[in-house]
C-alpha cells in the first residue's frame, strides 16, 4: 500500500469542522502563502542533514539505505522544541511520517467514541487524493463524518469517487481577484472559486475562510465577493474570517498589521446583509 | 454521656472566644462555627476501637477522616427533600398551600430552603427546578418568566451561603431548564451548583449546548450520565452537594473518608496494605459510621420530630451513607515506590492497575458490610470519591491524577477516568478548565460529553480558565470573592474560604487547561 506523508496528527480538534475531531496534516503544499503560519508543512524533505547537527536531543540521524539518504526520526527522543524546523531552508519538516491510509485510519479510530470525525488538513491535502479515498472509505463505515481542509485548486467536480466518500470541504477563499490571489499565494484563483460554487451546490462546503492580512491584498472585497458570490448558499455556509497575527510566520512575511476586531466585525456585518448568518472571527 | 476533661473544655472555650472575635467571619458564620464548637464536647457515640488513632491524628497521617461532622449527629449530612410532593401539597409546618402559579412556586420554594438542614446548616438539594417549574412557566409572558427565575436565583444565591448546594436539571429539555441556564450564564453565580443529567435518548443537542455555554461562563452545569446513576440507583436519583448521587426523599446519613495515602504510609509494600493495613481501616470506619448512623436513627429523634420526615418529605427508609475515600493516586505512587518500582498513577498501566486492584478491594468490602438502615441500597453504603478538603496536603481528590501531573492529551485523561467512575455511585468527578479563545466550538465539548458516557465516565465539569467562577473541587466559588477575603474582608459564602484554602493548598489554579 502506499504510504503517504503525514506531518502530525491531533487527537482532539475543535477548529477544524463541526465538534471534535481528529485532524490528519499531510506535509506538501501548492501555493507559497506570504503569510502561511505553519511553512514547515510546505515542502518534502532533501535530506540535507542541516537539521541533524541541530537537533539537542539526538532525535535524528541520517541514514543511508540502499544508496539512497534519509532522516530517520525517533519520536521518543524529541522534546518539541521545533529547532529542526527553524533550522530547515526548505519549509519542510523531518519529523513526518509515512503512513498508509489503514494506519492512519486506525491512528483515528483511537479517539472513538470521543470524535464525531475526521478532517484532513495539510499543506493541501489534496496533493494526495489517493490517501483521501481510501482513507474517507475506511472512515465512513465506522460512523465518522469526513471533512477535507483545502486551497481549492483540486478538481473536486472530475473525482466523483472521492466526491463519494467526502462530506464536506472548508476551503480557503486566500483572495478573490486573480490579480490579489498572485499577489498572496503565487499562484491563479479561477479552479478555487469554481470549487467554492461546486461544492456549495452540491451542499458540501461546510466552510470558507479568509485571513485577513491588511496591506497585503483587497481583504474587504476578497470578504464581500465571496459572500456575494456564495450568497444562494449563505444560510449553510460559515463564513471564518481570522485575523492574520505572525506567530509561526517566516521573518520576510512577518511585519503585516494584525487587523483590528472592528474592521472584522464591519466585514461580518456587511455578509449579513448579504444573507449570512454563521459568521466566526477568530 | 461519657465525661470529658477540664483541660478540653477549656481549650473549646478559648475556640469559642476566638470565633466570637474574628474579624474575617459574618454573625452567620461565626454561629455555625460556635455550634460546631459546642457540640465537639458531646461524647454520645459508641466508638470502635482503634479509632482515635486512625481519626484524631494530623493530616500527613490520619486514616480516616469525619469531615467535621461533629460528635453528636443532630440531623442526616445530606438531607434530600422531596420538592415535588411539597409543589403538589404544600406543608402543613409551613402553613403553605399548593402554589398556583410561579410567583407562588418561587416564594414557597424560597421558604422551604430556609428549613431544610444539612451539615452545612444550607440545603444541598434545591430541586430538579426545571421539572418544578415547568408546569408553571406559561403563566406568564416569558420575559416575566426570564425576570422572575433572575431574581429567584439572586435570592438563592444571596441566601443559601454554601456552594454545595445543588439545582438539577435535565434530562429531557423544558422551557424552564432553557431559561434557567440562559439567566446564570448572565449571572455568573458561585450558588447554586447545578447538575444537568444528560441522557442521549432523552436530551437534544440544542438544551445540551446551552447547558455547555452556561458552563463556559458560569463553570456549570456540570454533566451526569443519566444513564449510569439510573442502572444503579433508580430514576429517583438527584444530584447534590458536590456531585453526590442519592435518592429524591431520602440523603445521606453520613459521609466519612479514607486517606488512602496515609494508608499506604503505614504499609511496608502493596501485599501488606492489601492484606494487613487497608482491611484494618476499612473495618474501623465502616463500624465507626455505623455508630452514628445508630445514633441519627435511634437517638436524636429527627427522624421522629423534624417536619420534613412527619409530613413524608423525606422517609428514613430512603437514607444510605456515603463510603468516601481520597487520594489514591498518592497511594499508588507511594506503593509503588515500596515495591522500587518507579511507575506513577495516570501514566503507567501497572501504577493504574494497582489502583484498580485497590478499588476493586474497597468495592468488595463495601458489599460484604450490611448496615439495617441502608435497605434503600440493598443494605450497604455507596462508594464516594471525595472531593478533598481545604486542609489536605499531597492528597488528591479521590481517584483523580494529581494537578500538575494531568497527561498531556486530553484523550488518555478520560481514558484514565473511565477506569473509575464506575465505582462510585454516590459520586466522583473530574473537572476541565477550557481554553474558550481557542474552542469556540461548544460542540466539541458536546462530542466529549457523548464519547465520555459511552466510554463509562459518570461525571464532567468544565469551566473557562478565564472566568471569574471556577469549580474548586466539587463546589464553586467566585476568584473575585477569595481575592475580598485574602484582603481580610469577610465574604458572605463560606465556601469561598474553603475555596482559599484549596487554592493556597491543593493547586486549584495549575490545573491543565484543554
Amino acid at each position: 500500500m502506499t504510504k503517504y506523508p503525514v506531518n502530525k496528527i491531533i487527537l482532539f480538534s475543535s477548529v477544524d469542522g463541526p465538534g471534535n475531531r481528529t485532524v490528519i496534516f499531510l506535509q506538501g503544499c501548492n501555493f507559497d502563502c506570504k503569510y502561511c503560519h505553519n511553512p514547515e508543512t510546505r515542502s518534502l524533505c532533501t535530506a540535507c542533514g542541516l537539521c541533524v547537527e541541530k537537533c539537542p536531543t539526538g532525535a535524528l540521524q541520517k541514514e543511508e539505505t540502499d544508496g539512497r539518504t534519509q532522516i530517520v526520526f525517533s519520536p521518543e527522543k524529541c522534546v518539541l522544541c521545533d529547532t529542526c524546523i527553524h533550522a530547515c531552508p526548505h519549509n519542510a519538516s523531518p519529523r513526518i511520517r509515512y503512513m498508509t491510509p489503514e494506519e492512519a485510519f486506525l491512528a483515528a479510530k483511537k479517539q472513538m467514541p470521543y470524535i464525531r470525525g475526521v478532517t484532513v488538513s495539510g499543506g493541501e491535502c489534496t496533493l494526495y487524493p489517493g490517501f483521501l479515498r481510501e482513507f474517507f472509505a475506511l472512515c465512513k463505515p465506522e460512523g465518522l463524518s469526513t471533512f477535507i481542509d483545502s486551497n481549492g485548486t483540486y478538481d473536486f467536480a472530475a473525482d466523483p469517487q472521492l466526491m463519494e466518500v467526502t462530506d464536506s470541504v472548508m476551503l480557503d477563499i486566500k483572495a478573490f481577484s486573480e490579480k490579489d490571489h498572485l499577489a498572496v499565494t503565487s499562484c491563479g484563483n479561477k479552479k478555487v472559486l469554481e470549487n467554492a460554487l461546486f461544492l456549495a451546490k452540491r451542499g458540501k462546503l461546510f466552510e470558507v475562510r479568509t485571513v485577513v492580512v491588511p496591506t497585503l491584498y483587497d481583504t474587504e472585497k476578497t470578504v464581500l465577493e465571496t459572500g456575494r458570490l456564495l450568497k444562494d448558499y449563505a444560510d449553510s455556509i460559515r463564513y471564518k474570517i481570522i485575523a492574520y497575527r505572525p506567530m509561526g510566520v517566516r521573518e520576510a512575511y512577518s511585519h503585516y498589521p494584525v487587523p483590528e476586531q472592528e474592521l472584522l466585525e464591519s466585514y461580518a456585518a456587511k455578509l449579513r446583509e448579504v444573507g449570512w448568518k454563521d459568521i466566526v472571527i477568530i | 454521656m461519657r465525661p470529658i476533661s477540664m483541660e478540653r473544655v477549656e481549650k473549646t472555650r478559648a475556640e469559642i472566644l476566638e470565633t466570637i472575635k474574628s474579624p474575617i467571619l459574618t454573625h452567620e458564620q461565626k454561629v455555625t462555627n460556635m455550634a460546631r464548637e459546642a457540640d465537639s464536647l458531646l461524647e454520645v457515640l459508641d466508638l470502635p476501637e482503634g479509632l482515635d488513632e486512625l481519626l484524631n491524628e494530623s493530616i500527613d497521617t490520619k486514616c480516616i477522616c469525619d469531615l467535621n461532622e461533629g460528635h453528636a449527629p443532630v440531623r442526616p449530612r445530606y438531607i434530600i427533600p422531596d420538592y415535588a410532593k411539597f409543589m403538589r401539597e404544600g406543608s402543613k409546618f409551613l402553613q403553605l398551600d399548593p402554589p398556583k402559579d410561579l410567583f407562588e412556586a418561587l416564594n414557597s420554594l424560597l421558604i422551604f430552603y430556609k428549613h431544610v438542614p444539612s451539615v452545612t446548616n444550607f440545603p444541598v438539594y434545591v430541586g430538579a427546578l426545571d421539572e418544578l417549574l415547568e408546569p408553571f412557566i406559561d403563566d406568564v409572558d416569558e420575559e416575566t418568566a426570564r425576570k422572575l427565575l433572575r431574581l429567584f436565583m439572586i435570592h438563592v444565591d444571596r441566601t443559601v451561603l454554601d456552594s454545595f448546594s445543588h439545582a438539577n436539571v435535565g434530562p429531557k429539555p423544558t422551557k424552564a431548564g432553557r431559561l434557567l441556564l440562559e439567566v446564570e450564564a448572565e449571572l455568573e453565580h458561585a450558588v447554586p451548583n447545578i447538575t444537568m443529567k444528560y441522557d442521549p435518548e432523552l436530551s437534544d443537542d440544542d438544551f445540551t449546548l446551552q447547558a455547555i455555554k452556561t458552563s463556559l461562563r458560569s463553570a456549570k452545569p456540570s454533566f451526569a450520565n443519566h444513564r449510569m446513576f439510573v442502572s444503579e440507583l433508580g430514576e429517583d436519583y438527584v444530584i447534590a452537594s458536590c456531585y453526590n448521587g442519592l435518592k429524591l426523599g431520602g440523603g445521606s446519613y453520613t459521609l466519612c473518608r479514607l486517606i488512602l495515602s496515609n494508608i499506604a504510609k503505614r504499609a511496608e509494600n502493596v501485599k501488606d496494605f492489601k492484606e494487613k493495613q487497608l482491611p484494618y481501616v476499612l473495618d474501623i470506619m465502616a463500624r465507626y459510621m455505623d455508630a452514628r448512623i445508630k445514633f441519627e436513627v435511634e437517638e436524636s429523634g429527627f427522624f421522629r420530630d423534624n417536619f420534613l420526615a412527619k409530613e413524608g418529605f423525606i422517609s428514613q427508609d430512603r437514607f444510605t451513607a456515603m463510603f468516601g475515600m481520597v487520594g489514591l493516586a498518592e497511594c499508588v505512587n507511594i506503593l509503588m515506590e515500596k515495591e522500587g518500582k518507579e511507575g506513577r498513577y495516570g501514566h503507567d498501566k501497572e501504577a493504574d492497575d494497582l489502583g484498580v486492584a485497590i478499588m476493586e478491594q474497597i468495592n468488595a468490602f463495601n458489599e460484604q458490610h450490611v448496615n439495617p438502615y441502608c435497605s434503600v441500597t440493598g443494605g450497604h453504603f455507596l462508594l464516594h470519591a471525595q472531593v478533598g478538603i481545604s486542609d489536605d496536603r499531597n492528597v488528591s481528590p479521590g481517584t483523580r491524577i494529581p494537578i500538575g501531573e494531568e497527561p498531556e492529551e486530553l484523550l488518555d485523561h478520560l481514558k484514565h477516568c473511565s477506569l473509575f467512575h464506575k465505582y462510585f455511585p454516590s459520586g466522583t468527578g473530574d473537572i476541565f478548565p477550557i481554553d474558550t479563545t481557542v474552542h469556540k466550538n461548544p460542540e466539541f465539548l458536546l462530542d466529549i460529553i457523548k464519547g465520555s458516557f459511552k466510554d463509562n465516565l459518570r461525571y464532567l465539569s468544565f469551566y473557562a480558565s478565564d472566568s471569574d467562577v471556577i469549580r474548586i473541587t466539587g463546589y464553586l466559588v467566585k476568584r473575585s470573592e477569595i481575592a475580598k477575603l485574602r484582603s481580610g474582608t469577610a465574604v458572605l459564602q463560606n465556601t469561598t474560604e474553603l475555596g482559599r484554602g484549596a487554592t493556597d493548598n491543593c493547586k486549584i489554579e495549575e490545573r491543565k487547561i484543554r
